[in-house]
């Protein structure tokens, strides 16, 4: 277990100069944007006289020369400081921390529902191969990857929202009725129900693929044949001895989707008006926020390499022969 | 060419195919079908489609023809797919076979750059660009090519790497050809194909992209785009949904027909593959 650690631990340390590669070029790729906080506040405000909008640009650290600012940027982002967001007036990192548990709770859910269900689906195809539920299944999996996840939100809330009543519209809970406990988590899963869902489409038929040809893979090795061969029931065969080595892939792709489940969730926040890290990251585009657009991009990384720290982990776990 | 048989027999890359071509066919005959601007006003707003015969699939929120946008939707959407995706084929082939190629310290710097941007969720850099850029029609093209290349990059630095030290280019050294030669018109023809494959993966996701931005009212508003029309829809959602219904459909079945194409040419091309 030790040596597991020390792998991943290592594989992070090398992450970290692609992270600070990553941010400066951020940092310098923002400068040429056409206008900064300040304009974005002046004009919030509805326009403001010349000297105060100098003495606003030195108050938020902009009347220094590019290397300056992003000099002090690095700096302050070691000491894990995100700057001050001018237009929701406290500091990024107090209004990242405050929208990242919906997105998180919405990336778990989503990301589990997708794994189960693409696993399940994926062994079920595979047993049937090129047979018809085979087909259905493949067949069902392109058209959910073809679905844009927006749109599938939208009319998700046509039916089970608008027409049959069954499911709330949007938003993380319901305001206002003071739900605490038990009754709150219910509560926000069952607004989490149709997000989770939304998010998961996309997810479930890349899962359900990679897992559909993984299984095929294993299913022909020697050692699936010798237990077949000595007599175990193709059920003991599946769960016992392919399940474990056609994982790995399933596994491997957790990692690699992680950023793409966070973009998606900037879309599917959007469409169900939930609180989260996506829905400010569009916030911020709009309102020309760019300390927080930045803190977003510099959170929205760590948490994928956070998640591939956590599979490397994992994948060791499952296959004992990375540790040689 | 045997190839070629093995694609058009193959169901799905026939039903994919054809689909394709109805969008390019729609793409196509929108200007003759549809003189007039797709965005100016036609008529009364909101009426269901089949209702009125002059406007087969409604009006939407503003009183412009659903179906005009639709059709001319569909020269946008492919002409943004097929840019962004050899803009990002392109980049990716590059910087792919110069690290296979030369490996090295090379590979190790253009490797660190590919990371850095797969670490990024795309849709996100795209944001970022989107802001810093403006959203005309082209800056958002280019954006999403940009945000598209790192796959094709891994993929060909892969071809390249199990290339490289195979006879002919060895041939090619001993010949005295210079390395551009090598890497561009000895390496990459061999190397070419499964990135072939993976840009109908690209195309579809370029089309997904844009329709997202488009949906989140941060591409060119002045374009007919299906993304454009779902945002339009959603404030009328509750009552006249088709606003929104009707264009998802249609990038449904432009992403989908792409994907089919895609799938039928990888079964094609690695017949071994087919038969599991």
């Amino acid at each position: 277990m030790m040596r597991v650690l020390l792998l991943a631990l290592r594989r992070l340390a090398a992450s970290l100069p692609t992270l600070f590669v990553l941010l400066a070029g951020l940092f310098l790729l923002l400068q040429l944007a056409p206008g900064d906080t300040v304009d974005a506040l002046v004009a919030q405000i509805g326009g403001g006289d010349p000297r105060m909008i100098e003495e606003l640009r030195q108050y938020y650290g902009l009347d220094v020369s590019v290397a300056v600012q992003l000099g002090r940027y690095v700096w302050r982002l070691l000491q894990l400081d995100l700057g001050f967001s001018a237009i929701y007036g406290k500091p990024v990192s107090e209004v990242i921390l405050e929208r990242l548990p919906a997105t998180l709770l919405l990336m778990g859910s989503a990301l589990s529902f997708a794994f189960a269900a693409g696993m399940a689906l994926g062994v079920l195809a595979a047993r049937r191969v090129n047979r018809w539920p085979d087909t259905l299944i493949s067949t069902l999996g392109l058209v959910f990857y073809a679905t844009p996840s927006f749109w599938f939100g939208l009319m998700g809330i046509v039916i089970f929202a608008v027409k049959l009543g069954w499911l709330p519209a949007g938003g993380l809970e319901e305001i206002g009725a003071g739900y605490t406990g038990l009754r709150r988590v219910a509560d926000i899963a069952w607004h989490l129900l149709l997000p989770t869902l939304t998010l998961a489409l996309i997810f479930l038929a890349t899962y359900l693929r990679i897992m559909r040809a993984s299984m095929l893979e294993v299913m022909n090795l020697d050692f699936v044949r010798t237990a077949r061969a000595k007599g175990l029931s193709p059920r003991r065969v599946i769960t016992g001895h392919v399940l474990r080595n056609a994982l790995l892939p399933m596994v491997t792709l957790v990692g690699l989707q992680a950023g793409t489940m966070l973009g998606g969730s900037v879309v599917v926040e959007s469409v169900f008006a939930l609180p989260g890290l996506g829905r400010l990251a569009y916030e911020a585009v709009v309102q020309r926020d760019l300390n927080t657009l930045l803190g977003i991009v510099f959170v929205s990384a760590l948490l994928v390499i956070l998640i591939n720290f956590i599979v490397d982990l994992l994948y060791a776990r499952l296959d004992p022969r990375i540790v040689t | 060419m045997d190839a070629l048989k093995r694609l058009v027999r193959s169901p799905t890359a026939i039903v994919g195919l054809f689909l394709l071509l109805l969008v390019v066919g729609m793409a196509l005959i929108a200007p003759v079908l549809f003189q007039k601007d797709p965005l100016g006003l036609a008529g009364r707003p909101l009426q269901w489609p089949f209702t009125n015969a002059r406007f087969w699939l409604g009006t939407d929120t503003t009183g412009r023809d659903i179906a005009a946008q639709v059709f001319h939707g569909a020269r946008v959407s492919l002409l943004i797919g097929i840019v962004a995706t050899l803009l990002a084929v392109t980049i990716g082939v590059v910087i792919g076979a110069i690290a296979g190629y030369y490996g090295g310290i090379v590979d190790d710097v253009l490797m660190r750059i590919t990371e850095a941007f797969q670490t990024l969720p795309n849709f996100l850099l795209l944001l970022v660009l989107v802001a810093v850029f403006g959203s005309d029609i082209k800056t958002v093209t280019i954006a999403i090519g940009l945000v598209s290349w790192p796959a094709a990059a891994r993929l060909t630095r892969a071809e390249f790497l199990s290339l490289r030290s195979r006879e002919f280019v060895q041939a090619c050294r001993t010949l005295g050809m210079r390395d551009l030669q090598i890497i561009f018109r000895e390496i990459l023809p061999n190397a070419l194909p499964p990135v072939i494959v993976y840009a109908s993966v690209i195309m579809a996701v370029a089309i997904l992209l844009e329709s997202a931005l488009a949906f989140l009212n941060l591409s060119d508003p002045n374009i007919p785009s299906w993304g454009n029309l779902i945002g339009a829809g959603r404030s009328v959602l509750r009552t006249q949904w088709y606003v929104s219904a009707i264009p998802g459909m249609a990038i449904l079945l432009t992403v989908l027909s792409v994907s089919l194409v895609g799938q039928g040419l990888n079964d094609a091309l690695n017949p071994r593959l087919r038969r599991r």
